[in-house]
């Protein structure tokens, strides 16, 4: 009965140990030391990837720069030439009224060859598509299912007129963008494509094939333009491109291309009905004509600035180089220490 | 053959002549209570005949316990309370509640979703952690223990079925399973051994006795009748005490603690005992005492609920400049009747955008801004933190170097949230024994008829030898650390508690000595003078020993191992085996033990009395030296110069000493002596103990001196390796023992903590004045003097340190004793006190009760506002465990009140150095990056934003997509950051032991400062901005692509978006210092899972993806454009970070980084090197073995130089 010796309690444990023992199985990862790759920003390690940033930046620098500066755009703002001096003093009385013929003729200069297809924006500014009330203001629903017409939430104040629902309801849509531009060169009307400019999954699957536009701007105030009411949604292109609202208060979007090339000392002359009122919020208007290289639309920035930063690694390898063998690094000197600077400690 | 058995029992009351085992009687005032107020407890024993189904109980408790936070059906509204009591999850609640109003900026289920799975993570945490503990009271509560079920039957039933009056019968090893009240046991007088390991850390055995009138009840058949009736205390926590009376037949006797075996102490040495149940589940003693373990906070922890408060303010700040604009370009949107902004209809409009109500638009908006910058909190730090400590914790349970093979115990981190704090502690306050020392002696040297004997090696020797042996060359120190606990398992495997090498006196040489007989008697006295109780172990015929103090046990092992084996005690006698000289045959010898005069502090020694074979009485004596050296007879005197040398120098080698002398007494006398102490021993209780010391001392006398004994109180194995890291890694280490004063400064210089040539200030009340004033008993005099007299000294501490400030090679220690520590810690002295006592190198209190040292730790916590960190096995530390910020229990013995109340439980010391230098310095770092990193990233994304606002005039449009913005925080950011929190390493661990000081960025706080978390934040806002104007310039107005399509809000958000993923996974990427496969998949994976996500996303229908419908699979990815801005932002945003963190590692490295260096350029293989790197960081490290080391070869030094003079 007391054949096992309570004294040696040692013993006794680490018979029962062998049995069921508590030490932690041993494996790499439980013990942290994981094959790892300990990586430190050695002089060597810093000045290449310096270089290799600027070697890799550059070229992509001048690439893009040059994709930008191939690309021919004309800008001309007409907001302020479009007001007949006699209505200068009040724009939004002359733009809001309705009776007067609101027809504006301009002319483009084209100063470099440009080559089809050659795209048609307007350029509005000031105008916040982004804010939060705009922005909302609009049923998705509705846009897609013919038999969710009447579902206007969301929309108000524009989503019933005379007791009907309004489709396409919302802000937006009711805020449609309605100038319209005509070109001509040498008195020979261009055509403007107004097919494709909008992303092939909105025609498609937000806006339906069987929606028709409903009750739209009948209600007391006049916002945009109106839309042909025996046309589906999903062919309302202007409808659908304005929708895809923009991200930023000063926008351009697709009005139209014209698919024929353009030489240079051509003279567009275009006939523009300037509707749309930004006279109320002092936005201004444009209008844009520009061709497109691989890299989209006219824009320095990116290349001038992948240059800078390539640039600035070149600069910075350089400099790191110079200071690494000018001063070099004194290994272990505690007065580098933050304690020993500051014995007090924090 | 049980009845035979009991018979070889004693009655092992009767050898004891003092304090044990007395009866109490009614007379004392307590028991006049009972019944009373306070003493109302009333238990029937055996009623029903222990028939446990009828049974009707009073209204007690009964015995399952339950130590879970929750039951199911509070866990529900328990843990959602817990949960939103945190700031930022409240924050959030109240957004997500918001959210389903129209001020949302977006739709109410993605503000949700994430609040969710962050609440829901966190309460599945909570809800497993919570099984744990139900698993664990399963177990106990299920354990089986024989119960008495009517007619003398006796059988198993679970410990939860256990009601009060109940009797039950435990058997050998095992534990109480309620507070018992001792009926009898399998010795005749009723007595037993208990083991109160769990309880307080004790580990020798207490003896516990029933009351005469029940020893009787023996067999299992005599419980059929038995009927008793206790009154007792009420249920309360003190172990020590109990007042009781038990009404048996017609008489009442009183109880004592005496008779009570509590809950969770174990049954030693006894084959079973009889007991009945008088306190029951959560009213026994050990679980009333039980505190819930206070909850702890770490440092940083605190600081970054200031940090967020601060985000908030920051938050606050945004949502409130937004609303100003918003309420000027608002309230400008109708003038007079003639809209501005037409296409908004300002005229017919909600109040939110009410022009002609600005002012409450600006209100509602500041809300709607609030829940969009919401993202400036992360939402999910609370919860990742948690994830990674929980996962912290589990390394440091798996780390097989902190793992006890003896013992069977891995280290265990019972809390985590104190893991980063492990990488910040200033002050360590250590216990001493079984912490620095494991409370076992072993017998290493001594001095017999004036020559020394013995050369084992002590652990303080051997640490100075591997210094002394390698100077510079620390490399194979720490190499050789893994072996050493083979080597000592090898070296020592042998036998427990002796440590002795002296082939001249061990396997029988001895008799080739010159005093052979002095060495005889020598022996033969450590093997007869004591009161240990051996035990055969009837298989293989060894013989171990039960003793009630671990030299003890050590003696009788020490004379075991040289040829006098203790073998067999009696009531009477005593029998050993003895090498006989002559034949060379081991005999048996039998004394007749006449009496025992117990060794008592008082005292400072013990004798025996024995007759021997020849009918000679001899008495022998062991004692103290400040004891003995008086009571030697002029004749004994022979060897006494000799012995006192050796005795000094083992007490210098930190060694305990004992005299040991004999003398023969004549018949005549002995029974004259046995006359007055039997009559001395009959006297009523006050006056008996004082009789029986007189007579005692009285023949105590003219011994003849035979020699000393030098024990080893054990230091744990690498104690002084451990302390001498520590003190490298400038920790301050302070002891706070129990023991008295010389055993202190013994340990002291064992661990290094103390060394020749250092100051020692020691205050004392030890003066004759205050002793003087002491024996006039006038209270207040006493105090006011003492008061004084301690002022007096810390002042003159104080000024000698100042006197020696200019030579920094001075090192101080302060040795305090508890009775003046009762003034030190004094309200007007205290701050003095410690003052004094951080200028010193080491600081030691003893003599100081538990509770002083919980006051010293309180002292040391808040008057230097650092992190104090607690060390402790035994009940008398958990004050101390509570109060200082991390509690690290000793578990290197079973389980232990201790460890129920500490954080971290490690086996030994010497793991400590790993838990702080190694585990705590990751976590620090870990943890402090992790959440600069959140913040970060936060920021990053957040920002962006409050920027998008300034270009939608602030009218609260999102920049991204709804559900993309809601899965920020929980999807595309968040497993890189908890691999960073978990696995990244700064430097390995065999470089943290290597440079200890890599420590102190904890200490210093340098990896959390707010100059680092601004630093953070400032990087994020950098980022946000670049990310932000780069996108927007690059993709302002032009064509977005060859299709001559422009970018809307739908492209340059996601494109934004893109950029964000990048850069805060390049960011951590470039911030990870530690690369596995783990981070590189979930740093790539985060990445690629964006851009599945955003496939997936954009391929369910418009309904639900809304504005990313098809996004990325239609426009962002045919797109150039898109690949390029990304690449673009993406490494221009991380350009600044890199170059500064480039220079920074060049020309400003922190001390990682150094090692950073050291190890890359692979000069850790030069040991020169590496020495000076360490030692030219090194502030001057004046305890531990290496400061012993420089300062001997300091003073060599000196010598050599005035010698040359």
């Amino acid at each position: 009965m007391s054949s096992s010796s309570a004294a040696a309690s040692g013993s006794a444990d680490s018979t029962a140990a062998r049995r069921n023992t508590k030490r932690p199985k041993y494996s790499k990862f439980t013990q942290q030391e994981l094959p790892a790759c300990k990586p430190i920003l050695t002089p060597r390690a810093v000045i290449s990837v310096f270089l290799l940033v600027s070697v890799v930046f550059v070229p992509v620098g001048v690439a893009s720069l040059l994709a930008s500066r191939k690309v021919v755009e004309i800008v001309h703002r007409y907001d302020a030439e479009c007001i007949p001096p006699s209505n200068s003093s009040d724009k939004v009385a002359y733009i809001q009224n309705s009776s007067v013929d609101k027809t504006c003729n301009i002319t483009l200069k084209v100063n470099k060859h440009m080559k089809s297809p050659i795209h048609v924006y307007y350029q509005l500014d000031n105008f916040y598509q982004n804010h939060r009330r705009y922005v909302k203001s609009r049923n998705d629903e509705q846009l897609r299912d013919s038999s969710k017409w009447d579902s206007t939430s969301g929309c108000k104040p524009e989503d019933m007129a005379n007791g009907k629902p309004i489709v396409p309801c919302g802000l937006i849509a009711w805020s449609l963008f309605n100038d319209t531009y005509v070109f001509s060169l040498n008195n020979k009307n261009l055509t403007v494509n107004k097919k494709g400019i909008s992303w092939k999954s909105d025609r498609d699957h937000k806006f339906g094939k069987d929606v028709f536009p409903k009750n739209f701007q009948n209600g007391s105030i006049i916002g945009g333009a109106h839309l042909n009411d025996s046309i589906p949604l999903s062919q309302q292109e202007d409808l659908i491109v304005w929708m895809r609202t923009a991200a930023l208060p000063t926008f351009r979007k697709l009005y139209g291309k014209i698919e024929m090339d353009l030489n240079e000392g051509d003279t567009i002359s275009v006939t523009l009905k300037n509707n749309y009122n930004t006279y109320s919020f002092s936005g201004k208007k444009k209008l844009v004509l520009s061709t497109t290289g691989w890299l989209g639309g006219k824009n320095d920035f990116l290349g001038i600035a992948y240059l800078t930063v390539g640039g600035l690694c070149f600069f910075l390898a350089m400099s790191f180089t110079i200071i690494y063998f000018v001063k070099p690094r004194q290994l272990g000197d505690p007065s580098y220490l933050s304690w020993n600077r500051n014995p007090g400690g924090h | 053959m049980r009845s035979g058995r009991r018979k070889r029992k004693l009655h092992l009351s009767k050898l004891y002549s003092f304090t044990c085992c007395r009866a109490s009687s009614f007379e004392d005032e307590l028991y006049s209570q009972i019944g009373g107020r306070g003493y109302s407890r009333v238990v029937l024993c055996n009623e029903h005949g222990g028939n446990l189904e009828s049974e009707v109980v009073r209204d007690y408790a009964d015995n399952s316990v339950r130590s879970t936070k929750y039951t199911p059906a509070t866990f529900l509204p328990k843990s959602l309370f817990e949960q939103f009591r945190r700031v930022a999850n409240f924050y959030f609640l109240v957004t997500g509640i918001l959210a389903f109003t129209k001020l949302a900026p977006f739709n109410a289920a993605s503000a949700i979703f994430p609040l969710i799975i962050v609440v829901g993570a966190t309460m599945v945490k909570e809800g497993i952690e919570d099984w744990r503990r139900k698993k664990q009271d399963i177990e106990v509560n299920n354990r089986r223990v024989k119960v008495h079920k009517g007619d003398g039957n006796f059988e198993y039933t679970e410990w939860k079925n256990l009601r009060v009056g109940n009797i039950v019968k435990v058997e050998k090893d095992e534990f109480f399973p309620a507070d018992l009240l001792l009926l009898s046991s399998s010795y005749e007088d009723a007595v037993c051994y208990v083991e109160t390991m769990n309880l307080d850390g004790e580990t020798n055995l207490k003896l516990k006795q029933g009351l005469e009138i029940t020893s009787s009840l023996h067999g299992n058949l005599s419980f059929q009748k038995f009927r008793a009736t206790v009154k007792c205390e009420d249920p309360n926590a003190n172990l020590y005490s109990f007042v009781g009376s038990l009404e048996f037949g017609d008489q009442k006797y009183p109880l004592s603690p005496q008779q009570l075996l509590l809950r969770d102490s174990k049954l030693r040495n006894t084959d079973y005992i009889f007991g009945a149940v008088i306190f029951t589940g959560h009213d026994t003693k050990v679980i009333q005492n039980s505190t819930d373990p206070p909850s702890k906070r770490s440092r940083i922890e605190r600081k970054m609920d200031r940090v967020i408060y601060f985000l908030f303010c920051i938050l606050f700040l945004m949502a409130f400049v937004g609303s100003i604009f918003f309420y000027i370009l608002t309230k400008d949107d109708l003038q007079g009747g003639s809209m501005k902004r037409w296409y908004l209809r300002p005229d017919d409009t909600t109040v939110f955008f009410d022009p002609k109500r600005p002012a409450a638009a600006a209100a509602f908006h500041c809300l709607t801004a609030l829940m969009l910058y919401g993202f400036f909190i992360p939402i999910s730090l609370y919860v990742s933190i948690e994830i990674v400590k929980v996962l912290q914790s589990i390394f440091i349970n798996q780390d097989i170097h902190m793992y006890y093979e003896q013992a069977d115990k891995p280290a265990n981190a019972r809390t985590s949230n104190l893991n980063e704090e492990l990488g910040q502690v200033d002050t360590i306050l250590s216990d001493k024994t079984g912490t620095l020392t494991c409370n076992s002696m072993e017998f290493v040297k001594c001095s017999i008829a004036g020559v020394a004997y013995g050369r084992g090696i002590t652990e303080v020797e051997k640490a100075m030898g591997k210094r002394k042996g390698s100077p510079l060359n620390h490399e194979q120190v720490i190499g050789s650390e893994p072996n050493s606990i083979n080597e000592s398992s090898n070296g020592k495997a042998s036998i427990k508690g002796f440590n002795f090498i002296d082939e001249r006196i061990m396997n029988g040489n001895w008799v080739n000595e010159p005093h052979a007989d002095v060495i005889r008697r020598f022996f033969r006295l450590l093997a007869i003078c004591h009161t240990a109780i051996p035990e055969m172990d009837e298989d293989t015929g060894n013989v171990s020993y039960e003793a009630e103090s671990p030299d003890e046990a050590a003696f009788v092992i020490a004379a075991r191992e040289i040829g006098f084996e203790f073998c067999k005690r009696t009531q009477t006698s005593v029998s050993t085996f003895e090498l006989d000289p002559v034949s060379g045959k081991k005999v048996e010898r039998v004394y007749k033990l006449l009496n025992v005069l117990e060794f008592n502090s008082s005292r400072k020694r013990m004798s025996v009395i024995v007759e021997d074979e020849e009918g000679k009485i001899f008495l022998l004596c062991k004692g103290a030296d400040s004891v003995m050296f008086e009571r030697i007879a002029k004749n004994g005197r022979e060897f006494q110069d000799k012995t006192m040398e050796h005795v000094h120098d083992y007490a210098d080698a930190g060694l305990r000493t004992l005299i040991l002398a004999y003398r023969e007494l004549d018949v005549e006398e002995y029974k004259e002596f046995r006359n007055k102490f039997s009559k001395a021993k009959n006297l009523v209780c006050a006056d008996q103990e004082r009789q029986i010391e007189k007579i005692s001392n009285k023949i105590e006398r003219n011994l003849i001196l035979l020699g000393a004994t030098a024990v080893e109180d054990k230091l744990q194995n690498g104690v002084p390796d451990c302390i001498d890291k520590l003190a490298q890694a400038g920790i301050k280490i302070w002891v706070l023992t129990g023991d008295k004063m010389e055993t202190a400064i013994n340990i002291g210089f064992a661990c290094s903590l103390l060394r020749q040539g250092m100051k020692q200030i020691i205050i004392h009340l030890e003066s004759p004045e205050i002793k003087a004033l002491e024996k006039d008993g006038d209270k207040l005099a006493i105090i006011k003097a003492s008061r004084q007299s301690v002022l007096q000294q810390i002042s003159e501490g104080a000024a000698q340190l100042t006197a020696y400030r200019g030579s920094s090679q001075q090192a101080f220690a302060l040795i305090i004793d508890g009775k003046s520590l009762v003034y030190a810690l004094d309200d007007n002295i205290k701050n003095m006190f410690l003052e004094l006592a951080i200028r010193c190198a080491s600081v030691i209190c003893c003599r100081s009760s538990p509770k002083q040292k919980a006051l010293v730790t309180r002292l040391v916590k808040s008057g230097t506002r650092k992190t104090t960190l607690a060390i402790g096995d035994g009940a008398n530390d958990v004050g101390m465990l509570q109060e200082a910020d991390i509690g690290v229990g000793i578990s290197g013995v079973e389980g232990m009140q201790a460890v129920m109340s500490s954080d971290i439980a490690i086996a030994q010391f010497r793991y400590l150095d790993r838990l702080l230098l190694v585990h705590g310095h990751w976590c620090y770092r870990r943890i402090s990056s992790m959440i600069c990193y959140f913040f970060y990233k936060n920021i990053t994304f957040g920002f962006t934003l409050f920027l998008y606002e300034v270009y939608a005039s602030f009218s609260g449009e999102p920049a991204y997509n709804d559900w993309l913005l809601s899965i920020y925080n929980v999807f595309f950011s968040s497993l890189p950051v908890i691999a960073l929190g978990v696995f990244d390493q700064d430097v390995s661990a065999r470089y943290c032991l290597k440079f200890p000081l890599l420590y102190q960025e904890g200490v210093q706080n340098v990896l959390f400062s707010w100059r680092r978390i601004l630093s953070w934040m400032l990087n994020g806002f950098i980022s946000a901005i670049i990310i932000f104007f780069f996108c927007t310039k690059a993709m302002e107005l032009q064509a977005f692509d060859s299709e001559g399509r422009t970018a809307g809000r739908d492209i340059l958000g996601a494109t934004m978006y893109t950029c964000v993923v990048w850069v805060v996974n390049l960011q951590i990427a470039l911030a990870i210092s530690y690369f596995t496969m783990i981070q590189h998949i979930f740093i790539w994976g985060s990445i690629a899972f964006w851009y599945i996500f955003l496939l997936v996303y954009g391929a369910m229908s418009p309904h639900f993806s809304t504005n990313a419908y098809q996004v990325f699979a239609e426009t962002l990815a045919p797109s150039p454009m898109y690949w390029i801005v990304t690449f673009f932002v993406v490494i221009s945003t991380l350009i600044p970070y890199f170059s500064y963190s480039a220079i920074q590692m060049r020309f400003f490295p922190m001390f990682h980084e150094i090692v950073q260096w050291i190890r890359y350029e692979g000069k850790t293989k030069d040991p020169e090197y590496c020495h000076m790197v360490r030692q030219r960081s090194l502030r001057p490290t004046t305890v531990g073995s290496t400061a012993r080391l420089a300062a001997m070869a300091n003073d060599r030094r000196d010598r050599t130089t005035i010698n040359r003079r």
